[in-house]
C-alpha cells in the first residue's frame, strides 16, 4: 500500500514540527509590562527546598523567609537600571532529595529566574548546583554546610551559613574541651550532610584525643535506632554526636532514654530546631546541637525579624529563615551595584558583596563561603533551645551567652 | 553479654509487633491466595487514627489507661471498616479473575491509602504527645521498659487467643475449611463470603493493635511508614511458611530478632564496611534465602498445585 505509507510519513513528520513547535514554548521570559508611564519589570527569584515530608517544616521556613524578604523589597520599591522591579516568588518542592532537586532546579532555570536561594539539604545543593553554575544563575544556599558545595569551582554557588570543615571541629573543640568528653559515638544518617559533618567531627575529636568509640549508620528516613543505640550502650561513652535533621534526631533521643543510654546527644544545625523538642519530647532536655549563625535574639536584626515572621506567617522561626530572607537582600543589593537584572551582569557583584543581614555581616571569600560565619552551641533546658556560645572559626571568639555544663569523668549525669 | 541480651528483647518487641501484622498476610493468603499489599497500609492508618485519639486527648485529664483503651478502640473500628470494604470493593470482583489482577489490584489500593492517609495527615512526621512515662526493670543486664513487655505480652496474648478462635470456635473451623477448599466449604454450608469478610475483619482487626503498638513504642508516624512495615511482616510470614498462623507467628518473632541482631552485630561483622543503615538489607536477605532454600517456610508443608 504505496499510497497509505506515504500518507503515513507525511503525517508522522507533520506531527513531529508541530511538537516540535510545541516544545519550545517554554515560560516566557521575565515579562515586560506594557509601556506605561513607569515601565515596571518583574524578577523572579527562585526557591528550592523540602516543601513536603519530613523535613518540610524546615523547608517551608525557609521559603516564608524568603517570601518576606521579597515583600519587604517590593514595599520599598526599588529601581534598578531606570525600571521599577516588582520581586516575584517561584518556590519548588525538592523533597529533600538529590534527584528531585535537579528537576527542580532545571525547572527553576527553563523558568528563567533571575537567582535562587536554595536549597536546604547539602544534597540536594550540589547536585543542583552544577545546572545553576551552567545556566549562569546565581545561587544562595541558606544552609547547606557541606563543604563541598562551593568546592567545585563553580561562580554561582554562595552560602550565608558557615560550613561543616568550621562547624564538625567547633563541635569537636566544644565536646572534647567544655564538655570534657573522653569517649565519644558517633551516628550518621547516610545523607551529604549528615556523613560530612560527622567525618569533619570525628577527625577533630581523633585530633583532640578523645575516642571515638562508634561509628555507627542509619538512614534519613529510618525512625528505629534501638539496635544501633543498644550496641553503643555497651560502649559507654560520655557523648553521642549524631550527624542528620530532626526528624531521626527526635525519635533517637525518646530512644535514649528508654534504652537507659545516660550520654547525652549533641548534633549539627539539622538538630536544632523547635520541632526536635516536640518530637523528643521531655527526653529533649539537655541535649546539644550546633548552628550557624548568631542566636537569633543576638542577630543584628534579629529580634525584629521574629516578630514580622511570625505577625506574617502565625509561626515560629523553625531555622533558616533568617538566612533566606538575607539571601534576597544580597541578590537585591548586588542588582543595584550592576545597574541590572540580568543574572550574567548581577552575578559578579554577588561575590563583592558587603551587607548588614539580619544575621549579621554579610560578605563572601573567593569560593562564596561567607566570611567570618559564626556557629552557636545550644543547649535545650525547660523545653527550649537557649544559647551556650558562640565561637566565630578562625576569628575573635563570640558572646558568651552561659557556662556550659561539664561532663564528669564516667559520666554519671542524672536525669536520662 | 548484656548487650546480647538487649539486642534479643528488642528484637522480641520488634517481632512482636511484626508477628501481628504478619498474620494479616497469612490469612488472607490462606483463605484467597491472594497477597494483601495493602495490609501494612491499614497498620498504619490505624496506628495515624490512634495518633489522632492520642491528640484529642492527651489534655483531658482522662486516666491513661482509658486513652489508650480508646485510641485502640477508635484504630480498631476505622481499620476493621477500612478492611471489609477493601475486600468487597477492591477484591470480592476480581475473585475469579487471574491471580495478577488481585495482586495489582492491591498494589493500588495501597498507594491509594497512603496517599489518602497523606491528605488527612499531611505529609509530615506525627508526634506521640506524652502519655506514658516508661518505668525501667532491669533482667540480665538488659534495660526493658514496661512498654516494651506490655508490647511482648499483649502481642502473646492477641496470638494466643487468635488461635484459640481459629482451633476451638466454630467460625474458625470455618475458616479453616474455606482455607482448605473454597468451593466444598461451601457445599458444606459455609456461607464463604461472609467467612472471607470476617477473615478481613479480624486480620485488620490485628493490623489495627499492631498501629497502635508502633506509634506507642516509636513515638512517631507517618503517611509512608507502613510500607516498609508490610514488606517487612511479608517476609516474616514468609519465613514462617504464608498460610500457616502460626508460621506467621514464628516468622514475625525470628525477623524481629535477626534484624535486632543482624543491624546489632553487622559493624563488626564486615569490620565496618557494612554498617547497620543496611539492616533493612538483612530483612531482604532473610526473605531470599527462603525462598530459594525452603519456599514453603520454617512451618509450611510444601504443597502442590491448589486445588
Amino acid at each position: 500500500m504505496r499510497i497509505s505509507r506515504g500518507f503515513q510519513f507525511i503525517a508522522a513528520a507533520a506531527t513531529a514540527l508541530v511538537l516540535s513547535a510545541c516544545g519550545k514554548e517554554e515560560a516566557p521570559p521575565a515579562s515586560k509590562a506594557p509601556t506605561a508611564a513607569a515601565e515596571t519589570v518583574t524578577v523572579k527569584i527562585g526557591v528550592a527546598s523540602p516543601l513536603t515530608g519530613p523535613q518540610a517544616h524546615i523547608g517551608n521556613d525557609i521559603k516564608n523567609g524568603v517570601q518576606l524578604g521579597i515583600d519587604d523589597l517590593n514595599a520599598q520599591g526599588l529601581t534598578i537600571g531606570g525600571k521599577k522591579v516588582k520581586f516575584e516568588l517561584q518556590a519548588e518542592d525538592d523533597e529533600a532529595n538529590p534527584t528531585k532537586a535537579t528537576t527542580v532546579a532545571q525547572k527553576l532555570v527553563d523558568s528563567r529566574v533571575a537567582a535562587v536561594v536554595g536549597h536546604f539539604n547539602s544534597g540536594a545543593s550540589i547536585p543542583a548546583s552544577k545546572i545553576y553554575s551552567d545556566a549562569g544563575v546565581p545561587q544562595i544556599s541558606p544552609s547547606s554546610t557541606n563543604p563541598k558545595y562551593t568546592q567545585q569551582g563553580f561562580k554561582t554557588t554562595f552560602r550565608v551559613v558557615a560550613h561543616d570543615d568550621q562547624q564538625g571541629p567547633t563541635l569537636a573543640n566544644f565536646a572534647v574541651g567544655k564538655l570534657g568528653a573522653k569517649n565519644i559515638a558517633v551516628i550518621d544518617d547516610s545523607t551529604a550532610y549528615g556523613q560530612g559533618l560527622a567525618d569533619a567531627f570525628e577527625k577533630t575529636v581523633k585530633e583532640l584525643g578523645a575516642n571515638v568509640v562508634a561509628r555507627e549508620h542509619t538512614t534519613d528516613k529510618d525512625t528505629d535506632f534501638t539496635a544501633i543505640l543498644t550496641k553503643i550502650k555497651g560502649t559507654n561513652p560520655d557523648l553521642i554526636m549524631f550527624g542528620g535533621i530532626d526528624p531521626q534526631a527526635g525519635p533517637m533521643a525518646k530512644q535514649m532514654a528508654s534504652l537507659g543510654i545516660k550520654a547525652k546527644l549533641i548534633g549539627g544545625d539539622g538538630i536544632q530546631t523547635p520541632n526536635f523538642i516536640k518530637l523528643a519530647g521531655d527526653a529533649s532536655e539537655g541535649q546539644m546541637a550546633s548552628m550557624p549563625g548568631l542566636p537569633k535574639e543576638k542577630m543584628p536584626g534579629g529580634q525584629e525579624f521574629m516578630n514580622k515572621f511570625k505577625s506574617k506567617f502565625n509561626a515560629e522561626v523553625e531555622l533558616f529563615a533568617p538566612m533566606g530572607y538575607d539571601a534576597v537582600f544580597v541578590f537585591a543589593d548586588a542588582m543595584k551595584r550592576a545597574g541590572s537584572t540580568d543574572p550574567a551582569k548581577f552575578l559578579p557583584e554577588v561575590g563583592k558583596t558587603k551587607l548588614q543581614g539580619v544575621i549579621g555581616p554579610i560578605e563572601f571569600d573567593d569560593k562564596g563561603d561567607l566570611r567570618n560565619g559564626p556557629i552557636t552551641v545550644y543547649v535545650v533546658k525547660g523545653g527550649k533551645w537557649e544559647a551556650l556560645e558562640t565561637v566565630v572559626p578562625g576569628g575573635a571568639p563570640g558572646p558568651q551567652a552561659a557556662t556550659a555544663p561539664k561532663i564528669p569523668a564516667g559520666a554519671t549525669q542524672a536525669g536520662y | 553479654m548484656d548487650i546480647f541480651v538487649q539486642q534479643i528483647i528488642n528484637g522480641l518487641v520488634l517481632g512482636s509487633i511484626y508477628a501481628l501484622v504478619a498474620l494479616g498476610y497469612t490469612m488472607v493468603y490462606g483463605i484467597l491466595g491472594l497477597i494483601n499489599f495493602a495490609h501494612g497500609d491499614i497498620v498504619m492508618v490505624g496506628a495515624l487514627v490512634g495518633l489522632s485519639v492520642f491528640h484529642a486527648l492527651s489534655g483531658s485529664g482522662l486516666p491513661v489507661p482509658l486513652v489508650l483503651f480508646l485510641a485502640v478502640g477508635a484504630a480498631m473500628v476505622v481499620c476493621m471498616a477500612l478492611g471489609v470494604s477493601i475486600e468487597r470493593l477492591a477484591y470480592r470482583p476480581l475473585r475469579h479473575a487471574p491471580r495478577l489482577a488481585p495482586l495489582i489490584t492491591a498494589i493500588g489500593v495501597s498507594i491509594l491509602l497512603q496517599y489518602s492517609a497523606a491528605l488527612v495527615w499531611s505529609k509530615q512526621y506525627i508526634p506521640m504527645p506524652e502519655l506514658l512515662s516508661p518505668a525501667r526493670y532491669t533482667i540480665l543486664g538488659a534495660h526493658i521498659t514496661d512498654l516494651q513487655a506490655a508490647i511482648f505480652l499483649l502481642a502473646c496474648a492477641v496470638m494466643a487467643g487468635l488461635y484459640w478462635f481459629i482451633t476451638k470456635t466454630r467460625i474458625g473451623t470455618a475458616m479453616r475449611a474455606t482455607e482448605q477448599n473454597k468451593e466444598v466449604a461451601g457445599l458444606m454450608g459455609i456461607d464463604i463470603n461472609r467467612i472471607i469478610s470476617f477473615t478481613f475483619l479480624v486480620g485488620s482487626g490485628l493490623a489495627a493493635v499492631a498501629g497502635i503498638m508502633v506509634v506507642l513504642y516509636y513515638g512517631i508516624g507517618h503517611y509512608s511508614m507502613g510500607f516498609i512495615l508490610g514488606l517487612k511482616a511479608f517476609t516474616a510470614a514468609v519465613l514462617g511458611g504464608i498460610g500457616n498462623v502460626r508460621g506467621a507467628m514464628l516468622g514475625g518473632m525470628l525477623l524481629g530478632i535477626i534484624e535486632s541482631l543482624a543491624s546489632g552485630y553487622i559493624g563488626d561483622l564486615t569490620g565496618g564496611f557494612f554498617g547497620s543503615n543496611y539492616r533493612d538489607v538483612f530483612a531482604f536477605l532473610v526473605l531470599v534465602l527462603v525462598l530459594v532454600l525452603r519456599p514453603s517456610g520454617l512451618l509450611g508443608q510444601p504443597s502442590g498445585e491448589r486445588a
